[in-house]
């Protein structure tokens, strides 16, 4: 039996030997891998790229307290960007299955139509949810949109819920329950996570400060922005920064949710902020983008 | 000779439920003439004809050249032109002409240029791009392979880089991923291959082996599974028996709507422990899949199970005012106003105090974690916590109920107190939406307004409510419930729409009663007089149209009449009047009986008389005469034998 580690090398190795950057998992929180910069900056312009990296995804409010065997504040995706997708991209995805154990011939493989949308990163894209016996066990998505802008490239991207894999894969009822490596369950690694974030997010975070750091990441990500216009040297411009501060908000918004510190007039303004700040960073790194791809003409 | 065709699209997983949708516009496919026949599969759109000719035949076209009085040289110009040698262009009439042959073409040159266009033209819901960026071609999913076959021809074309071939792919997982086909292998090699190709066949499959393991009928369920699948099999599953605790409602809404999965029932429609998957594939002899379903499952119900738990600790009626931060819509605030206005209305509309208890709390399961994560289950989940918390029946069940009908087959809440409540839900949507300015337009209704309405009609309708439209709706939305109102008695109640629009046209009170109008006029509607006597009304209505004529109700002047069919028409109707039937079958009767008086007046008497007075006074008679034949339906909107729609 595989242990949740071992699962994870066979899907970096897997992807790897098909010609994809394994990059290591970003460093500002996010609520999902694609919000990472490897995913939401590459995907955009024509430059080709592949990547696959696990990315600890944050949900304040999916949090349970470390209670619920299935529920988890933070979960691992491994994300794969495929861009531009392979003809046959569904056959590869399909092999790494097989190459995580899953012996396919036994199974019930299904896609089921699940398009995916992120209203605060101006995103969208089409797809499935893959099933495996009944089990949601990835995310599927050929992306058409992001940050508001059409894709020159469309990009594949995959997404495995590594939790619920491995689960899977070992037979066990809960997430806890997982041999992460020899000797080590998950509930040894994460059950204190869960717990403690739980308390804090849902009762300890202090909400009038949240509010305060919304407005400081906004306004600083706002400063760069309006910058970029004036910047002579458009390389030097600090683009991945100004993204950062979006993603900060973005976690933000998702403490203050989790809190119930939103209420619904206010939600839809709130998410409009954020997407704007994203949608303006985006351009930015289009146009940084087309300015180096013109200098090195 | 003739030939056989095969297309195949291949493409990536379609969704269900737009499969269908596409094969109705690929029927209408232009083949030459011949029928196309076609299914699918969700990775797969076929079309099979046979028997299409070879080619178009060669033909003559002829060229109108310059008249003979231009010369030789002006021939030659024009043969110049044409391409042609002089001599062909021969002198025809006073003109020179060109008869030119125009070589046919095959068949396969004709699908390879028609098809491509014809196969991106179909519509989609929502399409996406994958090759090219923006520019390139769109499809609901990526077409990973073409399969087109004339005879034993490949007919030659692309799409998004890809060229039609002979060249099938089997099931994903089971098939061979290259399989040559020819017209007539093409269905057998699939089948080789995992895929059962007739959708037919593989519903059937689906229904029989879903009963034999005890499955609960359910269509719906059954097309979606039909188009989800290449090789289905069903095989059936187990889960603990202490689940079935839970409201069988929440258990099946977990099995059908998240998992696909058929319940099985035992006798009295009680739920058993089981449930019938169907699966992509062949079968699990290992019992691996079902192993894998069960825990699945599992985790849905226990998850249910703690929603449930977790819920019991606040009661309904401690939740309203948590309602204050569930938005019903930005531009209407809250739920909690909602429930206000609604708890208003019922009052309004006579509402018992149970109705009233029932319109508070209706809105209060919106706030629970089990409809959070089961929204289609709002309102029944309601309905079963207000009972578990000890609220009397008629307020639970109407609470249960509110939302329903769901739709134009759904039935009615089934209590007073459930139908007011329902009712008054649905009118104060639909008054605060068009009061903002959210109005169906087109095929957009975003706010399902028109359910809604279609709703408020079906229970007013068949529940026989004494609310008068005008009481419930002015303006824009009186206008939107008419046709709605027209909608429900043409389409559900199956009137003819020319009934519907007579009898609306006469007025509208209270929808019991235009049921009532309606179910005497339909029954008059084919006896020898009514028509006739319908085809005057118009006669009559078009005569006063004509002559400006303004309704005044003033009497008839007997004096002015004259002997005969006049008077006699005249008596008859000061009779009917007198007599002041209510009842609209007998009244209706006692209308056609006037049809010999109709149309011996119509025959004998004219009404444009030279004496101003004696017109006038003909027209008042035949305008009275309208007025008391229009309480019931105006007949001038049936439609009568030589008139068309």
């Amino acid at each position: 039996m595989d242990s949740f580690q071992d699962t994870v090398f066979k899907l970096k190795r897997y992807w790897a030997d098909r010609g994809a950057i394994i990059q290591e998992p970003y460093d500002v929180e996010v609520g999902a891998g694609t919000m990472c910069s490897e995913t939401f900056l590459r995907v955009l312009g024509p430059k080709p790229y592949r990547v696959a990296y696990v990315q600890p995804s944050r949900r304040p409010a999916d949090g349970r307290y470390g209670e619920n065997p299935n529920r988890l504040y933070k979960h691992q995706q491994l994300q794969v960007i495929l861009k531009p997708s392979p003809d046959d991209v569904l056959d590869q995805y399909l092999g790494s299955l097989e190459a995580i154990g899953i012996d396919l011939s036994k199974h019930d493989i299904k896609f089921e139509e699940d398009n995916w949308e992120a209203p605060t990163l101006g995103a969208w894209g089409i797809g499935w949810q893959v099933m495996l016996d009944g089990m949601e066990i990835s995310q599927f998505t050929y992306f058409q949109q992001c940050g508001g802008l059409d894709l020159d490239l469309v990009p594949a991207e995959i997404t495995y819920g590594l939790e619920r894999i491995s689960a899977f894969l070992q037979g066990v009822e809960s997430v806890y329950d997982i041999e992460w490596a020899p000797c080590f369950k998950y509930s040894d690694v994460r059950l204190a996570d869960e717990l403690q974030f739980s308390v804090y997010n849902f009762e300890m975070a202090n909400v009038d400060r949240l509010w305060r750091l919304l407005s400081e990441y906004e306004a600083e990500c706002k400063e760069l922005m309006a910058a970029y216009q004036k910047y002579p040297d458009k390389h030097r411009f600090p683009v991945l920064p100004t993204y950062d501060q979006v993603l900060k908000c973005s976690h933000i918004f998702n403490l203050l949710d989790a809190r119930g510190a939103i209420s619904v007039t206010e939600r839809v303004g709130v998410i409009k902020r954020v997407r704007d700040l994203a949608v303006g960073t985006a351009r930015l790194w289009m146009d940084q983008q087309q300015q180096e791809q013109g200098a090195a003409a | 000779m003739s030939l056989d065709f095969l297309l195949e699209i291949g493409t990536e997983e379609i969704p269900h439920w737009m499969i269908p949708g596409a094969l109705a516009q690929l029927a209408k496919l232009d083949l030459l003439g011949s029928v196309p026949q076609v299914d699918a599969t969700p990775r797969r759109l076929v079309v099979c004809a046979q028997g299409l000719p070879k080619g178009t035949p060669d033909r003559e076209e002829i060229v109108k050249g310059p008249p003979l009085s231009a010369g030789e040289k002006a021939a030659a110009g024009f043969a110049k032109k044409q391409g042609v040698n002089p001599s062909e262009v021969k002198p025809s009439g006073s003109y020179y002409e060109l008869r030119k042959r125009v070589p046919g073409r095959s068949a396969a040159d004709i699908l390879a240029e028609s098809l491509p266009p014809a196969i991106l033209a179909i519509q989609w819901p929502k399409t996406m791009y994958w090759t090219g960026g923006k520019p390139g071609p769109r499809f609901i999913r990526p077409i990973r392979w073409i399969v087109a076959l004339l005879g034993d021809e490949v007919i030659p074309f692309e799409i998004a880089g890809v060229k039609s071939g002979n060249i099938t792919r089997g099931h994903r997982i089971l098939g061979s991923a290259s399989v040559p086909v020819t017209v007539a292998s093409y269905e057998t090699e699939l089948r080789k291959n995992f895929v059962i190709l007739s959708s037919h066949e593989r519903r059937h499959k689906i229904e029989t082996e879903s009963a034999q393991l005890g499955a609960k009928v359910d269509p719906d369920l059954l097309e979606t599974l039909t188009f989800i699948t290449e090789y289905p099999t069903a095989i059936r599953g187990d889960f603990d028996r202490p689940y079935l605790e839970l409201p069988a409602e929440v258990l099946t809404t977990v099995m059908r709507h998240h998992q696909k999965y058929f319940s099985v029932e035992a006798v009295h429609s009680v739920l058993s422990p089981h449930f019938v998957a169907v699966m992509n594939t062949n079968g699990d002899p290992e019992g691996l899949v079902k192993k894998g379903n069960e825990r699945v499952l599992r985790a849905r119900f226990n998850d249910a199970r703690f929603f449930w738990n977790v819920d019991q600790q606040k009661k309904l009626a401690d939740r309203v005012e948590d309602l204050a931060h569930v938005t019903f819509q930005a531009k209407l605030g809250s739920y909690k106003e909602k429930t206000e206005r609604v708890v208003a209305l019922v009052k309004e509309l006579g509402g018992n105090e149970r109705a009233q208890r029932a319109a508070l709390l209706c809105k209060c399961d919106l706030t629970t974690e089990m409809v959070k994560e089961f929204t289609d289950l709002q309102g029944v989940v309601g309905g079963l916590y207000a009972k578990a918390q000890g609220e009397p029946e008629p307020v639970w069940r109407a609470i249960y109920e509110h939302y329903q009908p769901l739709s134009m087959e759904d039935s009615i809440p089934s209590t007073a107190e459930g139908q007011i409540v329902a009712l008054a839900d649905k009118l104060d949507t639909l008054r605060g939406c068009f009061e903002v300015g959210l109005v169906p337009t087109g095929s957009k209704d975003p706010f399902a307004l028109r359910r809604a309405a279609q709703g408020v009609v079906k229970i007013i309708a068949e529940a026989r409510l004494p609310y008068s439209l005008d009481r419930l709706a002015a303006n824009e939305l009186r206008a939107f419930f008419v046709e709605r109102i027209q909608y429900y008695f043409r389409e559900v109640r199956g009137f003819k729409y020319d009934e519907v629009n007579a009898v609306l046209a006469a007025g509208i009170g209270t929808l019991a009663d235009v049921d009532d109008r309606l179910a005497a006029l339909a029954a008059i509607r084919p006896t020898e007089n009514f028509e006739p006597l319908a085809a005057s009304c118009k006669r009559i209505r078009n005569i006063l149209k004509q002559a400006e004529f303004q309704v005044n109700g003033s009497a008839v002047a007997a004096e002015l009449l004259e002997a005969g069919p006049e008077r006699e028409l005249a008596d008859r109707l000061a009779g009917f009047v007198r007599a002041g039937e209510k009842d609209y079958s007998k009244r209706l009767v006692a209308i056609a009986s006037f049809r010999p008086q109709v149309d011996l007046f119509f025959d004998k008497v004219l009404v444009n008389a030279q004496d101003p007075k004696v017109r006038t006074n003909r027209l008042t008679l035949l305008s009275n005469l309208l007025t008391e034949f229009s309480t019931i339906a105006d007949f001038s909107e049936i439609v009568t034998g030589g008139e068309t729609k």
